[in-house]
């Protein structure tokens, strides 16, 4: 237990509604433990803002151990904040010192609009999901889990890009709001494995078409989005999706249209 | 007073599931797209029935209150889950895996359910296999596995230490198929508030949308609430923030019984409290607990010092000591209850003295740093974000910690609630643990509920109701309770008084740990039962809730929550008090054998107690479920 305090002076954007005008407000938070963590200092400047009859800092979380994807701060320009391969929530007041001004923002991007101060509507990430995100397996349809056997290796790498929380640091920090790392860790997750080649074309065009549907970027290779990733997925997984995407979409022009037959 | 019919169907306990399902009722195929089904609550019982029920062909209209159904706090579990397949070899069966729920509940729970639970278990790791869960594999290809404890059998398959984390997007992803073709409407951000109950059945519900403040009014056939554990009643908790209890308490007092309120599972292993700004408690999963040794020094002098300091004859591996045959691998509970003794002893570790350590010294010499990274390395990360330290140079520092509610809304074996046509699934209900739930077993009973037990159960239900028989939301009952929901959103916010809504759920917290937690006595809970409701009339007196109620509030949210809270804390201290006994999680300290462990009086108690609502400041009904054993016997506990 750390009985040494500090204070700080935190920065945050205020916004009061979905398209309303924002701005930057200092606030100051005495009392700061190393060992809380960031939203525990927001949650202790809230407490001192309902007392002093202001309206609380709207922020979202839930979790709190970087696994849910709820919170979503850019702490002085950084999504997630200073520390790599955690999550806003797993940052801790010990990498602040006395006197330090810290900048909040909500994660900036098109199609991620402000709802209130620090919350962003993240939704589309729902949308590219239900676009292709999944493997059609029926309930009750499933064959015996050991029947096809899975290389280690293999499982071991669907599992990394598996580990996606779906926050959207990626986006946030991509200078062209790019949800490349977001997809490709979806499209190659699945595509990796036995289960997912049935959709595999189908999956990786219909996810990447409703990314760009929705006005997310490209990617041009910063790589920024796996230096903010909280669960530090690589980038290789974007051209791993770019391939997969080549192919399918080479293999879909192939595609003979309906002849006669066809479907009853 | 509630007549309490479980509905088990009659004879063999091996059968009843298949006899059950051959009886139920059917639904025409053409005719399941006329009901509407409300889905509260998008986990692993609540995606995965959404999911099953639309394929189907039910009109299922979901409803969360997180931005992304894939938020659940399901995400959050680590370790595993279990499954009869016995795929090592190593005498697993449906029958094992039964008894040792039964046992590990402290025989507490209903026979039937658990067996079901058991024998559905398998096929659960099928389905999820199919949709692409990245389980752990051996080099082979095939499905690893690892102990959990109140086992000697290896059953649980896990995916590293986010075993919650994949199964629920393997969930979600169905949901999000249905959602895509249309048979699942999707509501994100809109909160449950109320229940509305139509001629004595439940037929739907009113919700707040949390970014517009708008109240709408929903009809539905049949009402499903997936809304999770109330474990943050404590405040401190592993539970995610916004995990609350309002679903289902809301339920409760439109007459569904709540049942075994004060049924919470304390896990032995989490990160200690450090300080009074702490907004939760971290877990470190039970998996741990396979490799690695937990002690205390044997004499209290030792307690500050470096742990690699004391010498090994000066350690107390107590678990081993005293349960030997299951050691570090004993159940939750009898952990918990072991490291809390030796903390009262005055030997715990840390500077608060309420820790012990969790050690992995012994573990990477036998295996090697990098296996025991493999293994659980995201859970050592974890552990050094928090605390600063590296457990593989020094041993981890764990205290018991509030992570999961055996207690929950009373069902019967269709896990239906005495309100017809209010179905309950997974932590929300109570049926499967009894008074201690085993690891890797809460995964197993949300995707059982909702993949494999609701699909067939929600038929029998439905096969008596009209198709297009669904009351209009004009009716006289949901119009009273939008008016009930809109009227404590205004209470709320007009009382303006002094202290933060964190005030009162905190001090509601420390009340419930210290009587009503991991010991509990008629004295404590009595006072308890005092002060909670002197907490609660000053809650409603002096909270401060600023803001409006026609836009994003996130103080009102939490003051309704804590507000339901402070209601259901005190059930909880009621049903304790009025449990006479020691079960499972339930420690009673005037009923114990002298060596500490749990005394039962299955003469008086072997039942499930379920609280009747009986209107504002009278006392509720307690109804009780005799529990009746016919394949195991009822014994005392044994783990040494």
């Amino acid at each position: 237990m750390n009985t040494k305090t500090f204070s700080v002076t935190v920065r945050i954007w205020r916004q009061p509604g979905p398209g309303k005008p924002g701005k930057f407000v200092d606030y100051a938070v005495p009392g700061v433990n190393p060992d809380m963590s960031f939203l525990e200092m927001l949650d202790v400047l809230n407490d001192i803002l309902t007392l002093k009859g202001e309206e609380p800092v709207a922020f979202a979380h839930d979790c709190r151990e970087g696994i849910c994807g709820t919170c979503s701060l850019v702490i002085d320009g950084k999504p997630h904040g200073p520390n790599h391969g955690v999550a806003s929530c797993q940052t801790y007041m010990r990498s602040y010192r006395d006197g330090d001004v810290i900048v909040v923002e909500p994660f900036r991007a098109r199609p991620f609009p402000v709802i209130k101060d620090l919350i962003t509507d993240r939704s589309a990430f729902d949308t590219i999901q239900q676009a292709g995100g999944f493997i059609t397996a029926r309930t009750g349809s499933a064959p015996e889990a050991n029947a096809a056997p899975i290389p280690k290796d293999v499982a071991d790498l669907a599992m990394d890009a598996a580990q996606c929380i779906g926050c959207g640091a990626c986006v946030a920090a991509c200078k062209n709001s790019s949800a490349m790392l977001f997809v490709a860790s979806k499209v190659s997750h699945l595509g990796l494995l036995p289960q997912g080649q049935p959709e595999r074309d189908r999956r990786v065009l219909a996810m990447v078409s409703t990314m760009d549907g929705l006005g997310f970027g490209s990617c041009t290779n910063q790589y920024e989005c796996s230096a903010a990733c909280p669960k530090a997925i690589s980038h290789d997984f974007i051209a791993r999706m770019n391939r997969d995407y080549i192919v399918a979409s080479l293999r879909s022009a192939f595609t003979p249209g309906p002849s006669g037959g066809g479907e009853a | 007073m509630t007549r309490l019919d479980p509905k088990i169907p009659a004879g063999e306990l091996n059968g009843k599931w298949e006899r059950h399902k051959a009886d139920i009722r059917l639904v025409n195929p053409s005719n399941k797209r006329k009901y509407e089904v409300i889905v509260v609550g998008a986990g692993l019982a609540g995606a995965s029935a959404a999911a099953s029920l639309a394929e189907m062909g039910y009109a299922v209209s979901t409803f969360v209150f997180h931005d992304s159904p894939r938020r659940a706090h399901s995400i959050a579990a680590q370790g595993g889950i279990n499954a009869a397949k016995n795929y090592q070899n190593d005498g697993d069966s449906v029958h094992r895996l039964f008894y040792d729920t039964i046992k590990g509940g402290d025989y507490r729970s209903r026979e039937a359910n658990v067996h079901r639970l058991a024998e559905v278990s398998a096929g659960i790791i099928d389905q999820c296999v199919a949709q692409g869960v990245p389980f752990a594999r051996e080099y082979g290809g095939l499905l690893a596995n690892r102990s959990f404890g109140g086992a000697q059998v290896s059953r649980t398959f896990y995916a590293r230490g986010q075993t919650g984390q994949q199964l629920l997007l393997g969930a979600y992803s169905a949901l999000s198929r249905n959602v895509a073709s249309g048979g699942i409407k999707l509501h994100t951000q809109c909160e449950m508030l109320d229940l509305v109950v139509v001629g004595g059945h439940a037929k739907g519900i009113i919700v707040r949308d949390l970014v517009t403040g708008k109240v709408t009014r929903h009809a539905a056939d049949v009402v499903v609430l997936a809304t999770g554990g109330y474990g943050n009643v404590f405040n401190l908790s592993t539970y995610a923030r916004g995990s609350n209890a309002t679903a289902i308490w809301r339920a409760y007092k439109r007459g569904a019984c709540f049942a075994n309120p004060c049924f919470t599972q304390i896990h032995p292993t989490c990160i200690p409290v450090t300080g009074d700004y702490q907004s939760k408690l971290t877990l470190m999963s039970e998996s741990l607990r396979n490799d690695g040794r937990i002690w205390v020094p044997k004499r209290k002098e030792d307690r500050l010092k470096p742990p690699a300091s004391i010498a090994e004859a000066d350690r107390d591996y107590y678990l081993e000591r005293i349960y030997p045959s299951f050691g570090n691998l004993c159940p939750r509970d009898v952990a918990s209850r072991a490291a809390k003794r030796v903390c009262d002893e005055g030997r715990g570790v840390g500077e608060t003295g309420l820790g012990v350590y969790l050690d992995f010294a012994e573990a990477i010499g036998r295996l090697g740093e990098d296996k025991v990274r493999e293994r659980y390395g995201n859970l050592f990360d974890i552990y050094r974000e928090i605390t600063n330290e590296n457990a593989y140079h020094q041993p981890m520092r764990i205290f018991p910690a509030v992570h999961y509610t055996m207690g929950g809304l009373w069902v019967d074996y269709d896990l239906m609630s005495n309100v017809p046509g209010l179905f309950v699934l997974g932590e929300a209900n109570f049926s499967d643990h009894g008074a201690n739930r085993l690891g890797a077993s809460a995964l197993m009973q949300g995707l059982a509920d909702g993949y494999f037990v609701l699909p067939y159960t929600v038929g029998g239900y439905l096969a008596t109701q009209k198709p297009g028989s669904r009351p209009s939301t004009d009716g006289a009952e949901f119009a009273q309770a939008e008016e009930n929901v809109t009227g404590m959103t205004n209470r709320l916010l007009s009382v303006r008084g002094k202290e933060p809504v964190s005030h009162f759920h905190k001090r509601l917290g420390h009340l419930l740990w210290h009587y009503c937690g991991m010991a509990r006595n008629r004295e404590g809970l009595e006072k308890a039962l005092v002060e909670i409701p002197a907490l609660r009339e000053e809650f409603w007196s002096n909270v401060n809730v600023p803001g409006s109620g026609d836009s994003l509030n996130q103080s009102l949210e939490k003051a309704g929550r804590v507000a339901d809270f402070l209601e259901l804390g005190e059930l909880m201290c009621r049903d304790a008090l009025a449990r006479e006994e020691s079960c499972g999680c339930h420690f009673r300290e005037e009923y114990q054998y002298p060596d500490g462990e749990c005394k039962r009086d299955d003469e008086n108690f072997a039942h499930v107690a379920a609280w009747e609502y009986s209107g504002v400041g009278k006392a509720p009904v307690r109804n009780v479920e005799p529990l009746h054993y016919e394949a195991v016997k009822m014994s005392v506990r044994n783990y040494k």
